[in-house]
């Protein structure tokens, strides 16, 4: 209950922040495949501190907007500015430096399979020359702490459950102190129990780190657990936008369904 | 990728597809160059690759170099044999293997079992996001993982061809002595009297051009897989058979320019 009260904060206070307070803002962002028209003009403001949630059926095209967001693929048309930063005008090296406060987490966790789970964490610091070694063994260690896996240190990829392979990514994914979160279907493939827990992963890496985060997912108990606010995707655009509360007693009787 | 395969129409579709194959090869080479005289080099992450090449390879091109030299003794010692020239036995294979089939089927050995390592494991890191990872961790996985790879395929198939020519000259000698009695040293200096600076040359520039070539394909066609699962098969294959075709115009191209030049 307590979350709520404060997510409710959260969300009210970034109502009236100005356009640069702003960590993500799309406007007209379009992307096709050939013929495949997957988004059709989105327009998403993320304010800082806030968690957002997008819903949508599979193949709606949710995966694609992250991937928009953070150039793993190339917009047709529209604006897409994260962090202050137009994002499809960027040179190479600003690119790398913007992404670097941007985290990722992959629908898949995406560990990189030869490495041990400890050289995977290490992976996204090798490019930071201002730390020492030991430094760095502290924040892995630290890091595995806060999703609960120290015990993983020395494992494969290939030894880890798909629960623990998500959390694994989670501590990737943060190791860089990143301003925001993109959560790609954090919780699908996991037991209704283990979701559970992965979404209160999320709130409570989103505290420590004060992050925003934007998570996809078509998991409603995680949007239910996470969300300051939902926005719902059909056809390639928003159809629908509101609290949890707000969309579950929703006119539309589509909206509707994904809450039933 | 999309764009230039819709616009050109007019061609047949596998003419332009070999097209925009050269294309994306050509401009895969290209950003190779532009980032490999960027720091910070990788230099522990290019021995880790050198060594895993020349591990991969050294047993396959062992045994292929020792039969090779010795294949090719026995079945010139007839040939010479009928024109009483059989001391010209060494040289003659010394020339063949340096030259020639030492280079090119050690270039084929590590084109076929590098080259689908390479393009299987790349293609797999691509297709489970990992690659995607790499980037949007703000890291360059261009540099990581293919800078390093080609550059460790273009150091350790010249020293792989060294290595299966002395193989296969070792090959030779025992060859020889099958039917002969040649002392060791007889035979490398019979067979070393023949070799020219013209013949070890350039065939040793060449290997470099292999080793390159096998390096930057595997890695172009693992890198740029985007078809999921079959995609890292196909991957694999299409890095062995363009390598090694590759192998063949690069050894085809150094012949005209030696004999142009020397
Ligand atoms: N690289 C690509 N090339 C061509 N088409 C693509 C590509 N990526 C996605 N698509 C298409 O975009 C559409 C949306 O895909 P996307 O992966 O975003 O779905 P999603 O909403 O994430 O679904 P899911 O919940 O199953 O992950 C699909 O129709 C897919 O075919
Ligand atoms: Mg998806």
């Amino acid at each position: 209950m307590e979350t709520v009260v404060e997510n409710m904060e959260a969300q009210n206070a970034a109502v009236g922040k100005k356009e640069n307070d702003l960590i993500v803002l799309t406007e007209g962002l379009c992307k096709s495949f050939g013929d495949n028209h997957v988004l059709k003009g989105i327009n998403l403001q993320i304010a800082r501190g806030e968690n957002v949630v997008v819903l949508g059926k599979s193949g709606s095209g949710k995966s694609v907007l992250i991937k928009c967001l953070v150039r793993l693929l190339s917009i047709d048309a529209g604006k897409v500015i994260v962090l202050g930063h137009d994002i499809p005008a960027l040179g190479e090296e600003e690119l790398n430096d913007v992404r670097k406060k941007i985290g990722f987490l992959f629908q898949s966790a995406a560990l990189y399979d030869s490495m041990t789970v400890r050289e995977n964490l290490e992976f996204p610091l090798r490019e930071m020359k201002n730390q020492s070694k030991d430094e760095k063994e502290k924040q892995v260690i630290e890091d595995l702490k806060s999703v609960g896996l120290e015990e993983a240190i020395g494992l494969m990829p290939s030894e880890l459950s798909g629960g623990m392979r998500k959390r694994i990514g989670l501590a990737r994914t943060m190791i860089l102190k990143p301003e925001i979160i993109l959560y790609d279907e954090p919780t699908t493939g996991l037991d209704p129990i283990t979701s559970k827990e992965i979404s209160r992963l999320i709130i409570s890496v989103q505290q420590e780190l004060k992050t925003t985060s934007l998570i996809i997912t078509h998991d409603i108990e995680c949007a239910k657990i996470t969300a300051n606010r939902i926005l719902v995707l059909k056809d390639g655009v928003f159809v629908a936008e509101g609290t949890f509360k707000e969309l579950e007693k929703s006119e539309d009787k589509w909206v509707r369904s994904f809450f039933e | 990728m999309d764009s230039s395969s819709t616009k050109i129409t007019f061609l047949p579709a596998s003419i332009r597809d070999f097209f925009l194959e050269v294309d994306g090869i050509s401009r895969f080479t290209g950003q190779f160059f532009k980032t490999v005289f960027k720091r910070p080099f990788e230099f522990s992450e290019v021995a880790k690759q050198s060594f895993i090449v020349g591990y991969k390879s050294l047993g396959l091109v062992t045994v292929t170099g020792f039969i090779m030299g010795l294949v090719l003794t026995i079945q010139s010692r007839p040939t010479l044999a009928r024109f009483g020239a059989e001391s010209w036995l060494p040289g003659m294979v010394a020339i063949s293997i340096i030259r020639e089939i030492g280079p090119v089927i050690t270039a084929l050995i590590c084109a076929g079992k590098v080259g689908s390592g390479i393009g299987a494991e790349l293609a797999s890191m691509k297709v489970t996001e990992q690659i995607d990872a790499m980037e949007v961790a703000g890291t360059n996985p261009f540099r990581y993982l293919v800078v390093t790879r080609v550059l460790a395929t273009l150091l350790m198939i010249p020293l792989l061809v060294i290595f299966a020519d002395t193989v296969g000259l070792i090959g030779s000698y025992i060859g020889v002595n099958i039917m002969g009695d040649v002392g060791l040293r007889l035979y490398f200096s019979q067979a070393i009297e023949h070799l020219d600076f013209v013949d070890v040359f350039p065939a040793f520039i060449k290997t470099f051009f292999f080793g390159f070539a096998i390096g930057i394909i595997a890695c172009y066609k693992g890198y740029t897989c985007n078809k999921g699962t079959e995609g890292v098969g196909l991957a694999a294959n299409s890095a062995v058979v363009i390598g090694s075709l590759c192998v063949f115009i690069i050894d085809l191209i150094a012949v005209q320019l030696a004999s142009f030049f020397m």
